[in-house]
């Protein structure tokens, strides 16, 4: 059988299919996710070499790399859901937008979170406004921007529509921002220690950081279907398929 | 392992308590984002059995 | 009906949609003046906030009068296509023959001369009230002037996006001003460097080109949103 692309596009866009297929492959991301993330951790904090310049705290870096990328990354996939919806208006576009967006936004308060509390050990205070923690806080308002954005619409369709021209621009700006934003910090403070930048990054160092890094993108292909599966079923609760379900489960 | 002891993993020279929170967080953070929508399937369908009862399709 | 050729081309709509515009604008002298009184209030505001000496305020100068004009400019902007949308010329203008782009081109460049214009011309009484070091007021002023377009772009996206909600105040605010970080970052890094005696000539090309992208790409993101709007 010969794997043909717009049938398997045709498919993706109906949400009946993507919840059994999400369904199927749901317990297996799961299990991924959880044995890269465990062993990466533990990896992390209890077996890799301490920075000689930083101490231990730099093992922070195990969660706040890993969180900024599905904080960053998080954006584009909502955009990219997005740039979709507009496009082909596929319903379940529309969905993967709305459920992108807390996801991606509690990545990115888990980014600052870490980065702050990185900070305080390593500078002696919990806000620098350093780079990376400055660029991430102007992330999580644009997180916030598109949430206000889509709960003022009434109706899902347009909501979802509206927030994907938002996720666009957005996604025009978000470089220029992050460049400027380098750029800024370069010319008010002269980088003394730079976070996420161990002063020698040995292999022992980076292999949990990959593990992690990983696990965090697995993590986030699982939470992102979790979601999207409940999702689905609020919104079809009208077809018979979904009645069939809840009767099956409620009973 | 790195550390001689387990107490000194917990301490990190000091760093502990920083790493180990930090740690927590992350913890809490996935947990609350895998929850969430178990919980919201569950109201879910606790709502539609109802109202499928209501309407008698059942 | 009009035959084929009666039909005005895009840069005659373009132009009757600016002349419009701007009478209208011109009507409301309140919407032009009303922003500029708010920014003489909030810089009056700080040397009584963070206490009247000189050498502070100097030191803080070239990045607050930016700021200071950024919400200015952000004050009217949900208020762009708001009437136009609640009395039905907007639904008009995109239905015309004429393509969008020209016509949303000419909504804000009329937004741009009553707002980021007029507070350009009053920032240099503001960086006086804040003593701004005297090289930073020839950055100050073109860096407003390329700046504040980008701004009004920006903002009319924002305005664009909410026009079909009842309350659009608070939230264009909320949407618009993470995307205003690059301007706000080089037109005030381009008055500190003039303060500084340093050459500025670097943060007004960036902001020129960043002023260029705004003007080619803003108006397909705004006539985008509006028509998400309309259909109902």
């Amino acid at each position: 059988m010969a794997f043909r692309w717009p049938q398997f596009f045709h498919k993706l866009g109906s949400p009946r299919w993507f919840y059994r297929i999400g369904g199927l492959w749901l317990p297996w991301l799961a299990g991924i996710a959880a044995c890269f993330l465990v062993i990466g951790a533990i990896w992390g904090l209890a077996f890799a070499p301490e920075d000689f310049k930083q101490g231990n705290s730099y093992r922070i870096i195990f969660v706040h790399v890993p969180s900024a990328f599905i904080a960053l990354a998080g954006y584009y996939v909502m955009a990219t859901a997005g740039a979709i919806s507009l496009i082909w208006k596929m319903k379940l576009a529309d969905i993967a937008l709305k459920c992108a967006a807390p996801i991606g936004a509690a990545m990115t308060v888990l980014a600052l979170i870490s980065g702050a509390t990185w900070g305080k050990p390593t500078w002696g205070t919990w806000w620098v406004w350093d780079a990376r923690n400055t660029s991430m806080l102007v992330l999580l308002f644009l997180y916030l921007g598109i949430y206000a954005l889509y709960n003022a619409f009434e109706r899902e369709e347009q909501a979802a529509r509206i927030c994907a021209v938002l996720a666009l621009v957005g996604t025009v700006n978000i470089p220029i921002i992050y460049k400027s934003v380098d750029w800024w910090f370069t010319l008010h403070q002269p980088a003394t220690i730079k976070l996420t930048e161990p002063t020698t990054m040995h292999a022992s160092m980076w292999q949990p950081l990959l593990l992690m890094i990983v696990g965090f993108y697995v993590l986030y292909t699982t939470l992102l279907i979790e979601r999207i599966r409940v999702e689905i079923l609020v919104r079809e609760r009208r077809t018979r398929w979904v009645q069939d379900i809840v009767l099956a489960s409620g009973a | 392992m790195y550390f001689s002891s387990l107490n000194e993993l917990f301490y990190m020279d000091g760093h502990g308590v920083y790493v180990w929170a930090v740690y927590a967080v992350a913890i809490s953070i996935i947990a609350a984002l895998a929850i969430t929508p178990l919980v919201r399937r569950r109201r879910f369908v606790r709502e539609e059995t109802q109202r499928l009862r209501r309407e008698g399709k059942v | 009906m009009l035959a084929e050729e009666q039909i005005p081309g895009a840069l005659q709509a373009c132009r009757g949609t600016f002349k419009r515009d701007l009478l209208l604008a011109m009507r409301r002298s309140g919407d032009i003046v009303n922003p500029l009184v708010f920014a003489l209030i909030v810089v009056t505001l700080f040397p009584l906030g963070i206490g009247p000496e000189k050498s502070t305020l100097t030191a803080i100068a070239p990045g607050l009068v930016w700021v200071v004009a950024l919400l200015a400019c952000l004050l009217s902007v949900d208020r762009v296509f708001r009437d136009d949308y609640l009395d039905g010329t907007l639904q008009q203008m995109l239905l015309s023959p004429q393509p969008s782009y020209f016509l949303v081109l000419a909504k804000v460049t009329v937004h741009w001369l009553v707002s980021g214009l007029a507070v350009t011309l009053v920032a240099p009484l503001l960086a006086l009230m804040l003593s701004l070091a005297g090289g930073g007021y020839l950055p100050l002023l073109v860096s407003l002037l390329l700046g504040t377009v980008s701004l009004s772009m920006i903002g009319a996206i924002g305005a664009a996006l909410t026009v079909g909600l009842k309350r659009g105040g608070v939230l264009v605010a909320l949407i618009v001003l993470p995307l205003y970080v690059p301007v706000l970052i080089f037109g005030a890094g381009a008055v500190e460097a003039g303060c500084q005696g340093l050459p500025y000539s670097g943060h007004l090309a960036i902001l020129a080109a960043l002023t260029l992208m705004a003007l080619v790409l803003a108006p397909l993101a705004i006539g985008g949103a509006l028509r998400i709007n309309m259909d109902d």
